[in-house]
């Protein structure tokens, strides 16, 4: 009885976060189209741009590989089990011995990996541009990510989300190098959800796109796949913050149902506040220059490697 | 002693050594001296915390000058100075920043290893917020060294002053003449600075201090 609870409750997770994720993505987008005093789409449109690319055809170049064809689905399902890994309502769920910090970043480190490959392997030169612009911002933002998961590790003796959301809920105190670590990761966040000062989500300008450039050549099924994957990680980062600098609200071990229904409500409200941040930081600040964006991530990985640094000198920072 | 009250002494004091990194991020001069303001604000709030933490009223008046002059007044007046002299538009270009950041973070390990050693016998509320202080003294000796515009040379220096406040007031027993004293003479360095400023401008067309070694014959 126990076995089936377990796996009923991590399944309720992994499919909460692929119902959820387009509903935000609306949610930001109505958002930032409200702080922009305009009226913005519905925030169900996400779900009917996924049904309706759906229905439609697949187009394919001539010269598309294998690769092409199969990527969208690798990155889909290596993105998907990361987010479905990251503690969203309740910790310690059946599987959460696999939701260590290194494999959550290893999972998304290989679904660019395939979209990279992708966006070259029709050889027009926008994809190459995209990707190759990707893969100097992931050659950035993987060395903070891994200061910040040492960070984080550091304090909490742990890279299993699950326990370190424990540790934060149980020690709650203000830390030196966690704080280091918060704006390092949003950082991070940002860059790898090509948000504004690095990418622009919403942009029609092929030349500034780097994520939209790598799935120029998509459509139809293939296209909504990678969109809800785009989705999924989006609410994933989110999350994967939320658990670990407000763990408040989080169903332990063996709570009672009624526990996990307000878990959900608690953890769809980080989500919300997390989405509007994220918009009213956006529509405060410019898209930089792309060769800003070293700066801009360098400044990420500092912060996690001062937090390392802090946490190695003195244990009581 | 209360975990919260070191926390959140250390938690001020960090905030101090991430804002001078910030300052030596920026590369306009607008957002240089917002910057500025906000690490006044910070050491203002940390000072304010040690006189609550110490039991020490003194040191309100010190978080109360740290307050008006720095966070108000001289932002202010650099402001002033930076629309009279015309260079708001202006980016410095001085060579990486990715790698003047390297060399803090070099300088931040350095004060810590060397601060946590010497004062291992200290009180650990003072101890750590002398490390973090350090930091951002040597950080604004750091932004001295690699800015080439005079004003920003200016912010740098007044940093560094941030860094000496906020080491004074994590020892005990700093008297109140002497914080006065070392405001003030802040505030003198702002006036004659500020006169050399056009001064130099007057003279050389520019505030970029390469311009003196030219006129020294430096530089051919």
């Amino acid at each position: 009885m126990g076995m089936i609870r377990d796996l009923f409750l991590q399944g309720v997770q992994m499919f909460l976060v692929l119902a959820v994720a387009p509903l935000l993505l609306g949610f930001t987008r109505r958002a930032k189209a409200w702080l922009l005093r305009r009226k913005g789409p519905p925030l169900l449109q996400p779900y009917r741009d996924l049904l309706r690319l759906m229905r439609k055809e697949v187009v394919l170049a001539e010269n598309a590989s294998w690769l092409f064809r199969s990527a969208p689905y690798m990155i889909f399902a290596a993105t998907w089990v990361a987010a479905a890994l990251v503690p969203t309502f309740a910790t310690g769920l059946q599987f959460s011995w696999t939701a260590d910090l290194i494999v959550i970043t290893a999972l998304l480190g290989s679904a660019r990996f395939f979209l990279a490959l992708a966006g070259m392997d029709v050889g027009t030169s926008f994809g190459g541009i995209g990707s190759s612009r990707e893969m100097m911002f992931a050659s950035l933002a993987e060395p903070a990510m891994i200061m910040i998961v040492f960070t984080v590790a550091l304090v909490a003796g742990t890279t299993q989300l699950s326990q370190v959301a424990d540790f934060v809920f149980a020690h709650a105190s203000l830390r030196v190098s966690l704080a280091l670590a918060l704006v390092a990761l949003i950082i991070v966040a940002l860059a790898e959800n090509t948000r504004i000062p690095v990418d622009n989500p919403a942009t029609h300008l092929e030349l500034t796109m780097v994520h939209e450039a790598m799935v120029l050549e998509y459509s139809g099924r293939h296209l909504a796949v990678i969109e809800l994957a785009a989705a999924l990680k989006l609410s994933l980062y989110i999350s994967l913050i939320a658990s670990i600098f407000a763990p408040w609200g989080l169903a332990q071990g063996d709570a009672a149902p009624g526990a996990y229904v307000t878990a959900v409500v608690a953890y769809i409200g980080k989500l919300a506040v997390g989405g509007f941040l994220l918009v009213l930081f956006e529509t405060s600040i410019a898209k930089m220059r792309v060769f800003r964006v070293p700066e801009f991530l360098g400044a990420a990985f500092m912060l996690g490697f001062l937090g390392t640094l802090l946490l190695f000198v003195s244990r009581t920072f | 002693m209360d975990r919260f009250v070191l926390d959140f002494a250390h938690t001020l004091a960090g905030f101090m050594v991430l804002v001078s990194f910030m300052l030596l991020y920026q590369d306009r001069m607008f957002s240089l001296l917002n910057v500025f303001a906000l690490q006044a604000l910070v050491l203002a709030a940390s000072v304010a915390w040690q006189a609550h933490v110490q039991d020490a009223p003194h040191l309100y008046v010190t978080a109360l000058i740290a307050l008006v002059l720095k966070a108000i007044i001289i932002p202010i007046v650099l402001h002033r100075v930076v629309v009279r002299l015309g260079i708001h538009r202006n980016i410095e270009t001085v060579g990486g920043i990715g790698l003047t950041m390297l060399f803090g973070m070099g300088l931040v390990a350095l004060s810590m290893v060397v601060m946590l050693r010497a004062t291992a016998a200290a009180d650990p509320l003072a101890r750590e917020d002398l490390a973090f202080a350090l930091s951002v003294v040597l950080l604004g000796l750091l932004m001295m060294v690699t800015r080439r515009n005079a004003v920003s040379q200016i912010i740098g220096f007044m940093s560094l002053e941030n860094g000496l406040i906020l080491a004074a007031t994590g020892a005990k027993g700093m008297p109140l003449v002497v914080e006065i004293s070392v405001a003030f003479s802040v505030l003198v360095a702002l006036i004659v600075i500020g006169v050399f400023l056009f001064r130099i401008r007057e003279r050389f067309d520019s505030v970029d201090v390469h311009a003196l070694d030219e006129s020294r014959g430096e530089r051919q």
